[in-house]
């Protein structure tokens, strides 16, 4: 399932039962069709342990242990109690188990002056992350869908221009942003930190919906438009409810982008707002009494679980997106 | 039922004229079909009717109101488009209303008219389901039943038949004239199929490059083809062109061919003619005053089309009977000089 994302077929020529998909390979059920195709199945059943498909799997478990082994060892470590860490053993299994350092990086342990855990950094990461994934959705896919049917004087030259935004490096406009904020009076609050991440989130998601819309034969608007449809009533009627795949793709890029990010909650959101990344980095700078390098464990595995679970459920969708994003232009 | 008039229109996509002073007159409840290979701007018309492009200047008439600048759906009109263009997420009766409801039409009304068109088209057991779950002729009438419940004066078409595999295409051809005669609607029908077009209408436009080559009945546009564009663009196999040039009286003379009856409406104005020669007008008999050989053979079915070569020309011939021939035969033939078409070699006008 390596296709591009794509709108859902509306026409060609596919008739009424839709075939499931099925690749070159079947499977060894049902006669084969050919007499000429058995000897080739056989040979590339042979060849599945020639030298070649070895050096694969090798590269690929080596390469797959080359990326788990630091998990592992956060894992392990945020299970030890300290005692057992100072022994060193770095990748031994814990002896005593204790899910102690886990309470303390949710609840206990101090990031700045106060000391409850990391859990107020993750009710303020979700409280950005959920209305600038929502709001981000809902102007994009109004972008795209208006840059790829209504095609407004100048829709080429506005999404040029937005395209381009994409590559200004954050940094650059950090500086003017603060002083914008600032004199809109909501500096440090979590409405600008919400609009930070929705100027910066726009390029892709606007080139997302944009790109699936532009799949859509444009007969569809025009038949909509005969219907009597108008700019909002063809947007949620029409192509909204076929939106679903790009939706998902998108909230996927949004949450682990805003999720993710560090410096702009640091600067935008203040200090009631700060969000998970940056409290993170608070609990792991501290340096009163000793490191405690299990709760440090503890709170950077809390803090990556939403993107990691996020991936892990929907990397298919993610790359996708991906490729939706890139393939069509 | 609603007149459509065309006055002086001019449209341009880009930078591009596509179609310039353009007139047509469409007579309530005739089926008139656009015909025309594609880039020639049929299609550009039709939406042009709709309302889907703007007019860079003239007007439209529709019903005899001025519609020039009116929004789609105030237009009168309902539309069935090529790739059927169904909204994938509805179910057929949804695919059907969407359009009425939008209009705020009661509910029992909507009713009505949509399993009054289910009837028509044989949809009603289709209704719940999602176009996915449609065939491509199913879809095809589903997008024809959204257009119909609308009741419109004016039904428009573009290209709805060429999705379609050929047996479904000659089905729902017939379909679309039967519907045709039973409301008695003006409809307008782009196609490049010229059976399409032969079959449907009650008049046939032809276009090229923007302009209308000319307008008749599926005969006159068959038989008296205006120019040599129309001439080669209908019929199949296409007609042959051979150059030449009449005297006074009308005998015809070119390489290898001379025609001794005399062609065309006399008195010709002698000089330098292209002949225009169907196959139906070609008569392979053992008493034909001309000579040539058989250089292939297509069998029909019902008829045979013998390709023969005569001096330098290649001429399709229609054959009824089951002789048998075979290339490098030897054969003689006699042309219809009563029913051939005579062109000017420089404009390539009809003489």
């Amino acid at each position: 399932m390596s296709r591009s994302i794509q709108p859902p077929a509306l026409d060609r020529d596919v008739a009424a039962p839709v075939q499931p998909e099925h690749g070159p390979e079947q499977g060894p059920v049902g006669p084969a069709p050919l007499p000429a195709r058995a000897p080739v199945r056989g040979r590339s059943r042979r060849r599945r342990w020639n030298p070649a498909r070895i050096g694969i799997y090798v590269f690929l478990l080596g390469a797959a242990a080359f990326f788990l082994l630091p998990l592992y060892v956060m894992v392990v470590t945020s299970l030890k109690p300290m005692i057992e860490i100072r022994q060193g053993g770095i990748l031994a299994l814990p002896h005593a188990w204790t899910f102690e350092p886990w309470r303390q990086a949710w609840s206990g342990v101090c990031t700045g002056a106060a000391c409850e855990g990391i859990r107020g950094g993750f009710r303020n990461s979700v409280w950005i992350t959920v209305p600038s994934t929502l709001l981000a959705i809902a102007i994009g896919a109004v972008n795209g869908y208006a840059l790829s049917f209504w095609r407004p004087r100048g829709a080429n030259l506005l999404f040029g221009i937005l395209l381009a935004g994409a590559f200004v490096p954050v940094q650059v406009m950090i500086y003017p942003l603060v002083r914008v904020m600032a004199l809109a009076g909501i500096f440090g609050s979590l409405p600008a930190i919400v609009l930070v991440h929705l100027v910066f989130g726009m390029p892709v998601m606007t080139l997302l919906f944009r790109n699936y819309y532009a799949g859509v034969p444009h007969e569809l608007f025009q038949a909509a438009r005969i219907d009597g449809g108008g700019f909002w009533r063809i947007f949620l009627q029409v192509m909204l409810p076929m939106s679903l795949p790009i939706v998902v793709v998108a909230a996927i890029m949004q949450v682990t982008g805003v999720w993710n990010d560090y410096i702009l909650g640091l600067v935008f959101a203040g200090r009631d707002n700060l969000p998970m990344t940056v409290e993170l980095n608070n609990v792991i700078n501290t340096t009163t009494g000793t490191r405690q390098y299990n709760v440090n464990m503890a709170a950077t595995i809390l803090t990556a679980l939403l993107p990691l679970a996020l991936y892990f459920f929907s990397g298919r969708w993610f790359v996708r997106g991906i490729a939706a994003g890139a393939v069509k232009g | 039922m609603a007149k459509v008039q065309l006055h002086k229109l001019h449209i341009r996509l880009g930078e591009r004229d596509i179609i310039r002073d353009l007139d047509l007159q469409v007579e309530p409840g005739e089926f008139l079909v656009l015909l025309g290979p594609s880039g020639c701007g049929k299609s550009t018309l039709l939406h042009s009717i709709a309302g889907l492009v703007e007019p860079a200047g003239g007007a439209i008439e529709i019903g005899g109101h001025d519609m020039t600048d009116a929004d789609p759906s105030e237009r009168g009109i309902g539309m069935v488009f090529q790739s059927y263009a169904l909204y994938p997420t509805m179910t057929v009766e949804a695919n059907m209303s969407f359009g009425l409801r939008i209009a705020g039409t009661p509910r029992d009304e909507i009713r009505r008219r949509v399993a009054r068109a289910a009837e028509m088209l044989q949809l009603d057991a289709l209704l719940a389901r999602k176009p996915a779950q449609l065939s491509g002729g199913q879809r095809q009438r589903v997008a024809i039943g959204r257009a119909l419940v609308r009741e419109a004066g004016v039904f428009l078409f573009d290209e709805p038949l060429s999705n379609l595999d050929a047996k479904l295409r000659a089905e729902l051809r017939r379909e679309l004239k039967l519907l045709h005669q039973a409301l008695g609607s003006t409809m307008i029908y782009v196609t490049h199929d010229q059976v399409e077009a032969m079959t449907l209408a009650s008049r046939i436009v032809v276009m090229e490059k923007g302009r209308i080559q000319q307008i008749g009945t599926p005969a006159e546009v068959y038989e008296r083809p205006a120019n040599r564009f129309v001439a080669g663009f209908l019929g199949a196999p296409a007609m042959a062109f051979i150059d030449g040039e009449v005297d006074g009286a009308g005998h015809f003379r070119g390489d290898a061919i001379a025609l001794t009856p005399a062609v065309g409406v006399l008195p010709v104005p002698a000089g330098a003619v292209v002949l225009g020669v169907r196959p139906e007008h070609v008569a392979i008999r053992a008493d034909g005053p001309l000579r040539a050989e058989v250089t292939l053979v297509e069998p029909m079915g019902n008829h045979q089309v013998v390709w023969l070569r005569c001096g330098r020309h290649a001429l399709g011939a229609l054959v009824h009977d089951m002789r048998s021939f075979a290339p490098g035969d030897q054969v003689a033939f006699a042309i219809d000089a009563a029913r051939v078409s005579l062109f000017d070699p420089h404009d390539g006008q009809r003489r």
